[in-house]
């Protein structure tokens, strides 16, 4: 049976929401569509997958899959595919399943396209160059192709429709099982995640050092939903965690007002951000590319702005 | 301990980016090591100080990345190896971590050290085809990384947090620009990396022929998206701020 699949993550958490973005299009493209859910939870999300465009869900709970980095997953797509022949398997650009759709590649010789923000047909990829001015349509040959797709560049929906829910009892041979993850940590974050949050705030090396990041944390909480982010070169100077990098290398973001405070604009920043409803932008100078992008551009000092805006808003 | 890093020559990422056709225009532009393979290089060079390694710089490109080749032996990589081959012009991500396999082979490593993504093709998953081609297990998104009695015990970055990752050598990673503080070439570095061997390598050298790298995928066409933000700018005399709360308030945000 020839089709469209999407590789759905699941964490702890549940279904990642990249995983509901790609079965919106996989069904664009295919009416009937399957997902691959593997490692526990996988058996709880399989309704909900249906739910969301799936026709059929391969499931395992095996806890082999999240216990490993990439190999198990890869062996299990790599038998599941040569059982059924699937013609594309959609992947979300992340962490995990880069690592399984670059080695399920190698495995299968399937050709892989990543960064593609959209898939106008079952052979073309298309993705966005030059900071996202210029789209490329990319045709992938083969029986099998394989296409990594930037976060939230579809919009997940329920569709109506049977969904057949299939526990797959495939074994993992130990010879797979060696990047072994031995422990976990999660940085506490408050307030709303920066890809929920309804607006977000994102502070650049223009802020000037760490200690007037809190400014940003102030703002947020005179606006409701609002979460706090950044720039990559504000998370490799150590002033935020990795977790609030927005752009190419991080979070993808799309609220309803993006307020950019000391960001030059940089391309790999920008596609992070782009999609916003509303951008804001204050920088001091006038030539920075961010304000190409801005509803509102304020040129001027982020650190003077700042405290009044919050003031501003406080008084209402 | 053996060490093979993969480091690519591109255009410099401060200049523009120009296009050639439906390419990225590499002809004529000044290029850099990536400055993410740094990382790579200085990773493999604080393993070999810390457990003694050979390490081999390995790149596949046009004989322009012999100059990217020379600067990571500057810092203090060991020799190096360059893959260049007419027919290798356009290859994609799967056929260059054939070719750099083959190539890497030769060098019996027991670590190999690439970035999570190059800063011109930034794919980002040439290491884990890579690494399946080698039949090796891969630790990628490395913050941090520790070798101890041929184990690896890495940090790997996560969306929230980070896993720690152990793995027994032979291993691929992938390293993040967080994990350290890549050292500038010193004046007898740069010396000293004139006199260390760069290999050069055809594809036939590597037993692989033209058809095994032909890319399964061709770009059919640019288009201009369209830019459809057409605000306004104004000057911060001190009365921004209200202005960026009024826009809140109509955004309905506030
Ligand atoms: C492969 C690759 C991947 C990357 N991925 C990402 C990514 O995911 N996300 C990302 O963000 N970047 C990414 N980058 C980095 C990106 O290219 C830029 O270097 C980065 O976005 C710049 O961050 P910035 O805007 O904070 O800093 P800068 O570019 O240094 O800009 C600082 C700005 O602040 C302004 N400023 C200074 N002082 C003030 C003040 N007092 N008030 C107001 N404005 C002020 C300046 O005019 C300037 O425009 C990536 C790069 C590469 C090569
Ligand atoms: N042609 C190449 N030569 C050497 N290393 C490469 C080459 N292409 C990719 N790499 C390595 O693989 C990483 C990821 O590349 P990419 O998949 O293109 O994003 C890069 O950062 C390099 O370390």
């Amino acid at each position: 049976m020839a089709g469209v699949w999407v590789y759905a993550e699941v964490t702890e958490g549940g279904i990642d929401p990249s995983a509901l973005e790609l079965l919106a299009k996989a069904r664009a493209l295919d009416p009937e569509p399957a997902a691959v859910a593997l490692g526990p939870g996988s058996s709880a999300v399989a309704a909900a997958l249906g739910r969301h465009g799936a026709a059929r869900v391969y499931w395992s709970d095996d806890p082999v899959y999240s216990d490993f980095v990439a190999e198990p997953a890869v062996f299990a797509l790599q038998q599941l595919v040569a059982e059924h022949g699937p013609e594309l398997i959609l992947f979300a650009t992340s962490y995990d399943s880069r690592d399984v759709a670059g080695r399920l590649s190698a495995l299968t010789g399937a050709t892989l396209v990543a960064n593609a923000v959209d898939i106008p047909s079952f052979d073309i990829a298309q993705t966005a160059i030059m900071g996202g001015s210029t789209r490329v349509d990319v045709r992938l040959e083969g029986t099998l192709k394989l296409v990594l797709t930037r976060p939230k560049s579809f919009v997940a929906g329920e569709s109506p429709g049977d969904c057949e829910t299939i526990a797959i009892d495939i074994v993992v041979p130990d010879n797979l099982k060696r990047a072994k993850i031995v422990e976990r940590h999660t940085a506490q974050a408050a307030g709303p995640k920066l890809q929920d949050a309804s607006v977000v705030i994102a502070g650049g090396r223009g802020l000037q050092g760490a200690e007037n990041f809190h400014l940003l944390d102030e703002l947020a909480e005179v606006i409701p939903g609002a979460a706090v982010g950044g720039t990559r070169a504000v998370v490799d100077a150590g002033w935020v965690p990795y977790s609030y990098q927005i752009g190419q290398t991080g979070s993808t973001v799309k609220p309803e007002v993006y307020l950019a405070f000391g960001i030059s604009g940089a391309t790999q920043h920008v596609v992070g951000m782009k999609g916003a409803k509303r951008i804001v932008a204050v920088n001091k100078d006038e030539d920075a590319p961010i304000f190409a992008l801005a509803d509102l551009g304020v040129i001027g000092n982020a650190l003077e702005l700042l405290p009044k805006l919050i003031e501003e808003i406080r008084k209402g | 301990m053996n060490i093979a890093v993969c480091v690519k020559h591109v255009p410099d990422p401060n200049l523009p980016m120009e296009m050639d056709g439906t390419r990225l225009k590499r002809a004529g532009v000044q290029g850099v090591l990536d400055p993410g393979d740094e990382f790579g290089v200085e990773a493999a060079l604080q393993i070999k100080e810390g457990h003694g390694a050979d390490v081999t710089l390995v790149s596949m490109g046009p004989e322009a990345s012999s100059e990217a080749l020379r600067r990571g032996l500057s810092m203090g990589a060991d020799r190096a190896i360059l893959v260049s081959d007419g027919a290798l012009e356009g290859a994609d991500a799967l056929a260059t971590a054939r070719v750099l396999q083959r190539a890497i082979e030769r060098t019996k490593p027991d670590l190999v050290v690439a970035a999570v993504e190059s800063t011109d093709g930034y794919t980002g998953t040439m290491p884990a085809a890579l690494a399946q081609f080698m039949g090796w297990p891969q630790v990628t998104f490395a913050t941090q990384v520790e070798i101890k009695d041929r184990t690896l015990r890495a940090h790997r970055q996560t969306t929230t947090g980070y896993h720690v990752v152990e793995c027994e050598l032979p291993v691929m990673i992938t390293v993040t620009a967080g994990i350290n503080e890549p050292r500038y070439a010193s004046f007898k570095g740069i010396m000293a990396a004139k006199k260390k061997p760069l290999e050069r390598l055809a594809l036939a050298d590597l037993g692989l022929s033209a058809v095994d790298v032909r890319p399964a995928q061709e770009i059919v066409e640019l288009s201009k998206a369209e830019e459809h933000r057409s605000g306004q700018v104004i000057v911060d005399e001190g009365e921004a701020a209200g202005r960026v709360a009024a826009f809140l308030r109509e955004a309905k945000v506030i």
